[in-house]
């Protein structure tokens, strides 16, 4: 799997694939028990504490459910890591802050809770908050899970112009296809922890492959049951032939 | 940063909790009333000193004005080498005479000093050549029931 | 067989209530190594002083004053038995340095504080926050566990403190103003009996134990938790459960080693 620079790529399937697991790995939060991760030409499960810091500083991340620290206004949030990685003058962090809070539409929230706002803006400050040190890598896990369509397609709309601009790499987890089939360069399907299809958009609409056939229109049965494997249905319900 | 407030009531909540320390020291313990740099130094032999601890009161009719430094015994007499530090504010003749006393009945034992007629006073160092022991109760009682043996024999 | 299966359950606690205090005790080896940037960026310690410390001062002072309405009213009962009523104040100050004014303030603030810093971070870990700092290349024992424990380290002493100078309060109010034990003996004894040294800073030495005990195990329970509803309170209860044991065989050994001579 390879994740060329610039481009914008997203990794679907089921749930419970491993496409989180992929990210964490991507991360350097586990190590692999098979193969490696290679990013700027380092192995990342070699590299020792301080290594893998700096290497995470390179990168942004959103989580499922954006993960805003609870205690801290919008804006130190936002500001969090420019404090905490750099030397900054608090008057320049103000600027970065604004201009970052500014390209999610934020500006005007910038001293709620996190408590305070809804799922979407959460989503949008937390976006905001990943890139605010210009990351070369972005990951997205679950970007649109629990939001409505209009939010959803503010934020697919906000990962596609963030990832030009700063010109990063982004990789997308999601099992949402409509949206982000929308967006996003290349596609590699997972299942059961290995790809079982890739390709750009387009070929996967057209795509006769029954899993993918099946993933991307949603239907209900097909390579993947809709029945956990289990004992025979009459048996389970006790019935005799 | 927007923390002003906040920076107040911690501030106020270390500054009351020092004070509550300086309180204690202050007026519970006995910081207060016993200063190191304005003391000086006696010492004095006792047969036996009886229950007399560190830290005892030193009193002259009934004025705290020293306490027990150290207790240690000397081999050489086999008695008890009693260093006391006095108050500055406080001089005694030198044949100032050294009691060890109990405050009530049980109550904690401390040194009586009681003035002697001499005109020189005590320095630094100086050793208080007149002491008594302390009463210990055990020897109190056996004087006495010797004494009744001895009065019925007659 | 039953019996072969108990023991082995028995053994299977044992080793892994072993295992988690070598976790604990590296967490708290890690917390010492990462304090570094929590002293360079104090407010973060400041920060957490106002709801470790200022936030509990209201139940310290009111139960300090009542827990010294009580010491005065019993003291006095007692002592009144043996005619000694003037020594009330060293009973009530003596009781209140050397063992109540530290344990109990240490009692109250593990389930006032403590509680409240291993729901928090629990709570943190549950929403991803933990993870979410370590992917941005921040050290979460650096700032988030380490100002927590320092500002539990400062505020503990400083509590007991004023738990114990509320206390003697107390015990001057009920005993010198309700009841009418002289005031100059109340507190002439004190003073008199009290040893800085031996009680006031040997009571200061046991707060910061305890201080120190009850933050490690409250943010160990914390980040250690499992991030689900019933971990995080599974997590509180059993913080405020083991720093109180904790807090009361400390304080027994502490207590043996300290106040045996005198």
């Amino acid at each position: 799997m390879k994740f060329p620079k610039g481009k914008l790529i997203a990794i679907m399937g089921l749930s419970g694939c491993g496409k989180t697991t992929l990210l964490r790995h991507i991360g350097g939060a586990l190590k692999p028990t098979r193969g490696y991760v290679k990013m700027d030409g380092q192995v990342m499960h070699e590299l020792d504490a301080d290594g893998l810091y700096a290497m995470r500083r390179k990168m942004g991340m959103l989580f499922q459910f954006g993960a805003l620290f609870t205690d801290m206004s919008v804006y130190d949030n936002v500001a969090f890591q420019m404090r905490e990685h750099t030397d900054l003058p608090e008057d320049l962090i103000h600027s970065l802050v604004m201009m970052k809070l500014h390209a999610v539409g934020l500006r005007g929230a910038q001293n709620m809770m996190p408590s305070e706002l809804s799922g979407g803006m959460a989503r949008r400050v937390a976006l905001a908050r990943a890139v605010a040190l210009d990351p070369m890598l972005m990951m997205y896990d679950e970007p649109f899970a629990g939001l409505d369509p209009i939010s959803m397609t503010v934020i697919g709309d906000l990962i596609r112009r963030l990832n030009d601009a700063l010109g990063a790499t982004s990789i997308i987890v999601t099992h949402d296809i409509q949206e982000s089939l929308k967006i996003v360069d290349y596609v590699y399907f997972m299942a059961n922890g290995v790809i079982v299809a890739e390709g750009t958009p387009d070929e996967l609409r057209a795509s006769d492959k029954d899993f993918v056939h099946q993933f991307v229109h949603g239907e209900m049965d097909g390579p993947v049951p809709f029945h956990y494997p289990g004992v025979d249905y009459r048996q389970a319900l006790n019935l005799r032939a | 940063m927007g923390r002003t407030t906040l920076d107040l009531w911690v501030g106020m909540f270390v500054v009351a909790g020092i004070a509550a320390l300086v309180m204690l020291a202050m007026k519970v313990g006995n910081l207060g009333t016993y200063n190191v740099s304005e003391s000086y130094q006696v010492h004095a032999y006792f047969s036996n000193i009886g229950g007399l601890k560190p830290k005892a009161s030193i009193r002259s009719a009934g004025v705290l004005v020293g306490r027990v430094t150290s207790i240690s015994l000397d081999t050489e007499r086999y008695e008890a080498n009693v260093v006391m530090s006095l108050d500055k504010r406080y001089q005694f003749p030198k044949d100032t005479f050294a009691n060890i006393l109990t405050s009530g009945l049980l109550g904690e034992q401390y040194i009586g000093l009681m003035p002697g007629g001499e005109t020189e006073m005590l320095k630094n160092g100086d050793q208080l050549k007149q002491t008594q022991s302390a009463m210990v109760l055990e020897d109190l009682i056996g004087k006495f029931m010797y004494s009744k043996a001895s009065e019925t024999a007659k | 067989m039953a019996v072969v299966s108990t023991i082995r359950a028995i053994g299977n606690r044992v080793v892994s209530a072993v295992w988690r205090i070598g976790v604990a005790s590296r967490f708290f080896f890690l917390t010492l190594i990462y304090s570094g940037n929590s002293f360079r960026r104090f407010h973060l310690i400041i920060k957490e002083l106002f709801s470790t410390g200022v936030m509990s001062l209201i139940i310290i002072i009111v139960a300090g004053l009542f827990v010294g309405m009580v010491l005065g009213l019993q003291g006095y009962e007692t002592l009144k038995r043996y005619g000694s009523e003037s020594a009330l104040g060293v009973m009530v100050a003596l009781g209140l340095v050397r063992e109540l004014g530290p344990v109990m303030a240490a009692l109250l603030f593990a389930s006032r504080a403590g509680s409240a810093m291993t729901a928090e971070i629990g709570l943190m870990k549950a929403t991803e926050q933990i993870s979410a700092m370590e992917m941005m290349a921040v050290n979460p024992i650096a700032r988030i566990v380490a100002p927590r424990f320092w500002a539990g380290v400062i505020s503990m002493p400083l509590l007991a403190a004023l738990f114990s100078a509320v206390g003697i309060f107390g015990g001057y109010l009920v005993g010198v103003v309700q009841i009418g034990v002289d005031e100059g003996s109340f507190w002439s004894q004190m003073q008199a009996a009290v040893d800085f040294r031996e009680d006031i800073m040997n009571g200061v030495i046991k707060s910061l134990v305890f201080g120190i005990v009850v933050t490690v195990i409250a943010l160990f329970e914390g980040f250690d938790a499992p991030p689900t509803a019933e971990g995080v309170s599974g997590a509180t209860t059993r913080t405020v459960v083991t720093s109180s044991l904790a807090i009361l065989m400390l304080d027994f050994v502490m207590t043996a080693i300290m106040f045996r001579g005198a």
